[in-house]
């Protein structure tokens, strides 16, 4: 057990690595580097050597690397090129906008999408299921930008309820945020809350046909008591995992709809720095975003080895 | 050679094949629509630019945001280009580079996914390492990256999105081939002395294609997600390329008072995208494979 989650770990770390790895060969072989396409016309002479030192360019690529991976861990991701600050500073006030985006979508999705999942299944093929699970895969595979746009259409224009997009400064308090947000929250919401539910139809699906669910129907079980205390304890088990992945996928859907919004959170930042080529910030939020992704992932693998206990005798998917 | 006759099954024609596929997916009614949606909007990229009333990249600014009528069909955008020229030609570029992308995706991705499952030990592992190393970086960061770096041409976003969907077919074909290797028929195949090639080729692809078409399927419309997502964020193709997500982003300052103008690209847009994905559900379902448990990677 105490190997298992050792070894998940390190898995997850290994996973970091290759990563950084990646985008620092990746940010290294395209054409450029953070120096001449920060100063463009003007990269030759005194300036570029000036740029060079400044960041610690005149050095060889695996000398920079172990320097920046050696900060990177303890927190610190150098300089940003456009804002001249450090990374560190840059990413706090975002990061903590990103997560009070994510974490209202997930409070609001997450009991909304094991009630719709259950219905679903409960009354499979008919109207309940039919009507809930038509809108469900227009929320989910209509792309962010276009439901996001359709909200401000809707609801900021035509309706004049909320504001259409965030026109407030990085750090501001919370309650002023609130309004705002409504907006962001409830697109992502949507889509979150749309994938989350087929998969907890599905899954509940799967048991419902399973021999013990049978038996305890001919046992003569009470319908609710049967679907309370058999169905969704083993349901909701293999749903985690498939929520930690739906959140992690979101990542990428989130940077859409913060630009749609402008919000002033990390998907904002990252179009922002690539926008202006500021490869260091680059660098850094994709290794950020990595970690998010491979914590999410290890925590979902964690809770379900610590629900199920068939599980800790096995070995764990690869 | 008479005992080949007795193992396999009465044999069909390939188009039959294809034929019966076909009419088991249109026969469910979310296949049915999903099929029609699909061909409506291939059919329409195929003709959209003899049927096309004007010149797609008319700059007219006499006609700068019309409504609606009967001479502009769904009105005019904010350079006066005709909005029902441009939506119908929009189908051509995202049908074009998704569909490409997607054969790159599932070429590289199953052949990949196959030798690993094959081979396994030590270049399995490492392979899938960077695999997930790949996967747990978000798709939007490192396709702008990407773009952002090497241009935004065709040539170039065709690839980019090849490789990047690519990556999660690699899991399921080497998931697939797990299933076959230990099948009698491959140990039958290697004892007969077949070579690796002829096993991968005569074997392992008939058994495991299924499953990687029905993923490829199911790429291409996350692909096509990602490519006017791209568009949309100013890092896909180029005005004035007639493109959906260009579109939308163009006229979403101004929907305001000329809603028209991102109406057309978004129903343009949403229809092709829900209907590919009916179409590789009924696809799925009609080979008897169960994806609803899975989760987008």
């Amino acid at each position: 057990m105490l190997f298992l989650i050792i070894k998940r770990i390190l898995l997850g770390l290994i996973t970091l690595f290759i990563v950084s790895l990646i985008t620092f060969v990746g940010t290294e072989i395209l054409p450029g580097d953070a120096c001449t396409t920060y100063l463009e016309r003007q990269a030759f002479g005194e300036q570029l050597e000036a740029c060079y030192r400044r960041l610690g360019l005149n050095v060889p690529a695996y000398e920079r690397y172990v320097s920046w991976a050696v900060n990177a861990i303890q927190g610190d991701f150098g300089y940003s090129l456009s804002g001249e600050m450090p990374i560190k500073e840059v990413l706090g006030p975002r990061i903590k906008n990103s997560l009070v985006l994510a974490s209202a979508a997930i409070f609001i999705g997450i009991p909304i999408a094991l009630i719709l999942g259950i219905v679903t299944a409960l009354w499979r093929d008919k109207l309940p299921d039919v009507a809930i699970s038509t809108v469900t895969i227009f929320a989910m595979t209509i792309p962010e930008f276009i439901s996001a746009t359709l909200l401000i259409l809707i609801i900021a224009i035509w309706l004049e309820w909320l504001p259409g997009i965030v026109i407030v400064p990085t750090d501001v308090s919370f309650l002023e945020l609130l309004p705002n947000i409504i907006l962001p929250v409830i697109a992502i919401a949507m889509i979150m809350t749309a994938h989350m539910a087929r998969m907890v139809r599905s899954s509940v699906i799967q048991v419902m046909a399973s021999e013990y669910v049978q038996m305890a129907i001919l046992k003569g079980v009470p319908y609710w008591k049967m679907v309370f205390k058999h169905v969704l304890p083993n349901a909701l088990l293999p749903a985690i995992n498939v929520v930690a992945l739906t959140i992690a996928w979101l990542l990428g859907g989130v940077v859409v709809t913060e630009v749609v919004f402008n919000y002033p959170g990390l998907g904002r930042l990252v179009i922002e720095s690539i926008s202006n080529r500021d490869l260091p910030t680059v660098q850094a939020l994709a290794i950020i975003l990595a970690s998010i992704y491979v914590s999410i992932n290890l925590l979902a693998d964690l809770m379900t080895l610590m629900l199920n206990p068939r599980l800790k005798t096995l070995q764990i998917r690869k | 050679m008479k005992l080949d006759n007795i193992y396999q099954e009465e044999k069909k024609s390939n188009f039959a094949k294809v034929a019966e596929i076909i009419i088991t997916m249109a026969s469910r009614p979310s296949g049915f629509i999903g099929l029609s949606i699909l061909i409506f909007h291939v059919v329409l990229a195929f003709i959209s630019p003899y049927i096309a009333p004007y010149d797609f990249k008319a700059i007219n600014p006499t006609l700068m945001l019309q409504a609606p009528s009967a001479e502009y069909w769904f009105g005019t955008d904010d350079l006066g280009r005709d909005v029902f020229t441009r939506t119908i030609l929009g189908g051509r570029t995202a049908l074009t580079i998704t569909f490409f992308g997607s054969l790159i995706a599932l070429l590289w991705g199953g052949l990949l996914g196959i030798f690993c499952g094959l081979v396994g030990g030590k270049t399995d592992d490492i392979v899938m390492r960077i695999v997930d190393a790949f996967l747990s970086i978000p798709w939007i960061l490192a396709m702008l990256l990407i773009v952002s770096l090497l241009g935004t041409s065709t040539e170039v976003l065709i690839p980019a999105l090849g490789f990047f969907y690519g990556k999660g077919i690699v899991r399921v074909a080497r998931a697939a081939t797990h299933d076959v290797i230990a099948k009698d028929f491959i140990v039958s195949a290697r004892a007969r002395g077949h070579s690796n090639f002829s096993i991968i080729w005569n074997e392992i692809i008939p058994n495991v294609r299924d499953a990687i078409l029905v993923e490829g399927a199911m790429r291409w419309s996350w692909m096509l997600l990602g490519f006017s997502s791209l568009s949309f964020l100013g890092f896909g193709v180029s005005p004035p390329t007639p493109d959906w997500g260009l579109m939308i982003s163009n006229a979403r300052g101004l929907m305001s008072f000329a809603y028209w103008s991102v109406i057309a690209p978004i129903v343009g847009l949403s229809s092709l995208i829900i209907g590919i994905n009916l179409t590789a559900d009924a696809f799925a379902k009609a080979l008897g494979i169960d994806r609803s448990t899975k989760a987008p990677v």
